[in-house]
């Protein structure tokens, strides 16, 4: 009952942004990114509710959410866990990183754990070279990586209060 | 170091971004409020022209004749857009800068709108930035409330709406014509210039687009004038001030504000402090992925656009990535490549066939599976790929073909080893 009043509530928000946009259009990766926050990812219903509230066609919104890497069409983890691989990070040893996180969660890069909890990416530059290696969970940054910060980090995100706040 | 100015991070702070108040106690807004009292468009364009102020995102191209590309009876609605997609490799002063002093934009934006007469200012804020699409949305609504933002600024009759667009994230994003594509909720891709964007850009109106930095400039410029902001640098040929980002084998990566052209060396040696202990500069990037590898030979380079220019090199966005001489130069560009290749936006041949051909090339020349076929092929590959439909692929090509030309004794001694040099992996 809950989920459905949030979902309602959602809807209702998202159709006064788009009847008060000059141009609804540029509220169309804003529209996807808030029904993948509801739904946890962009799934076929979500896609279908995006094209409805924009009039667009599902093509577009296909087209579009194909296109941007933080637009998931696939079901991932609770924690999105991308690893910087760009020249910056791979100097700083980022790869052995990837390789790490891999050996601790039990996945290859583009799998998710069977708990749900954790999907591992590659991602390019993050803009955080000053502070390499570094990687992004959900949309936060953490850098000046090791193999000892990364377990602390998965063990905050498995228990701790690292779980709130982080929006996909 | 003495007298080096403070411009753009003057008002950094540590641990905190610099608010409305103490933007204003530091000077802000009294370039706004100057240029709707005292000066018209005109004035404005006209300053920004003999500043010498040029894009900071990488071209180079003279900001003020940006702002002319935009026809005195050109059609309105007219747009003006801030690039803050900053997904080039090695760069990150657009989130330092942002992060220091987000008003410094907003006047910035402000300031340019009344220039070229636009109503509507977007920021283009990458995913990886989710802390500052807040921050900015926040201090704009500040700032609107101070009106500062919006109807009748400053009880003037010029008026501007400013707004932060989300991006779902791609490289490609960065390159203008793409960046408008995206807020229309079009596919990204590059479009077909001309007509340039200052003609017709997001929805079909004129558009005005710039680097954050080149943006975070012009409130300095209108203040203390051209001259001044020319005198600025320490070349003949730059202007003002330049964020230099260093990062790499470095003792202190940052970012860096020194005047325009200063030498390689000194940014390296003195502000960034030297590379770390045990380890001698092999070579570096001196703007990001997209810029040619620089050998020891040019450490007394001035960092300015015409004078890297003139050397045969770019600025870029002045992403200074340092390499040691333990790093395999064959293998950072692997990694470069594969960057540009995952990147791409699929449009064009050169790029979409190209990139990942090349990258395999290049991978099995790092292996010491490669011949000297191979090498040739990969020269041949670097002029294709600057037959692109966009800027993405002639950008791919800068490191490869300075590795093959720069760097060509390391590619072969692969090919004579039949392994990697280097044992560091």
């Amino acid at each position: 009952m809950e989920a459905t009043n949030q979902k309602t509530g959602l809807l209702k928000e998202l159709e006064q942004r788009i009847r008060r946009a000059e141009h609804p259009r540029e509220l169309v990766v804003d529209v996807m990114l808030a029904l993948q926050e509801q739904y946890g990812y962009l799934s076929d219903d979500a896609l279908e509710e995006a094209a409805r509230l924009l009039g667009m066609s599902l093509l577009e919104l296909e087209e579009l959410a194909s296109f941007y890497d933080f637009i998931y069409r696939r079901p991932v983890g609770r924690f999105v866990i991308r690893v910087c691989d760009s020249v910056v990070c791979w100097l700083e040893e980022g790869e052995k990183l990837g390789e790490h996180l891999e050996a601790r969660l039990g996945i290859r890069m583009g799998e998710t754990t069977p708990d749900g909890l954790f999907t591992l990416l590659p991602v390019c530059c993050i803009g955080y070279c000053d502070m390499a290696p570094a990687m992004l969970v959900n949309r936060r940054v953490y850098g000046n990586l090791n193999q000892e910060k990364i377990d602390k980090i998965l063990e905050e995100l498995r228990t701790g209060d690292e779980r709130k706040g982080l929006p996909r | 170091m003495k007298d080096l100015p403070m411009v753009l991070l003057r008002n950094r702070k540590a641990d905190r971004t610099t608010g409305l108040q103490e933007y204003r106690t530091s000077g802000g807004y009294r370039a706004l409020e100057l240029a709707l009292k005292e000066l018209s468009p005109k004035d404005l364009c006209g300053m920004v022209v003999d500043s010498g102020l040029q894009g900071r995102g990488g071209a180079g191209f003279p900001a003020g004749r940006k702002w002319m590309g935009v026809a005195e009876d050109a059609p309105h609605p007219r747009y003006l857009v801030a690039n803050a997609d900053e997904m080039e490799p090695g760069t990150f002063k657009d989130r330092v800068l942002i992060h220091a002093d987000p008003h410094q934009l907003i006047e910035g934006m402000l300031l340019a709108g009344y220039a070229v007469g636009a109503s509507k200012g977007v920021i283009f804020v990458r995913p990886a930035y989710g802390r500052m699409a807040e921050i900015l949305e926040r201090e704009i609504s500040k700032a609107r409330e101070a009106h500062l933002v919006g109807q009748h600024i400053l009880g003037s009759e010029f008026s501007m709406e400013l707004e932060v667009h989300r991006s779902g994230g791609r490289y490609i994003c960065g390159e203008g014509t793409a960046q408008i594509n995206a807020i229309m909720g079009l596919r990204p891709q590059p479009r077909e210039t001309p007509p340039r964007t200052t003609e017709k850009g997001l929805w079909n109106m004129p558009t005005v687009l710039h680097n954050v930095e080149t943006l975070a400039c012009v409130p300095h410029i209108i203040l203390n004038g051209p001259d001044w902001f020319k005198g600025l640098a320490r070349s003949q040929t730059g202007a003002g001030t330049k964020l230099y980002c260093v990062s790499g084998k470095v003792q202190r990566p940052g970012c860096y504000e020194l005047p325009m052209g200063t030498a390689l060396r000194e940014i390296l040696e003195v502000h960034a402090g030297g590379m770390r202990p045990g380890s001698r500069f092999k070579a570096c990037l001196p703007g990001g992925a997209s810029t040619r590898f620089m050998s020891p030979e040019f450490l007394d380079a001035e960092m300015d656009y015409e004078a890297l220019r003139r050397m045969g090199h770019r600025l870029g966005t002045g992403a200074i990535i340092v390499f040691d001489e333990t790093t395999c130069l064959l293998r950072a560009t692997v990694n470069l490549i594969r960057f540009f290749a995952r990147e791409s936006c699929g449009w064009c041949t050169p790029c979409r066939e190209g990139l990942p051909f090349v990258e395999e090339l290049l991978d099995g020349l790092e292996q010491g599976r490669g011949t000297r076929e191979h090498v040739e092929m990969l020269r041949s590959m670097a002029d294709a790929l600057c037959n692109a439909f966009c800027p993405l692929a002639p950008g791919a090509a800068q490191p490869l073909e300075s590795l093959l030309s720069c760097f060509e004794d390391e590619v072969l001694e692969h090919l004579r080893l039949g392994r990697c040099p280097y044992q560091t992996r």
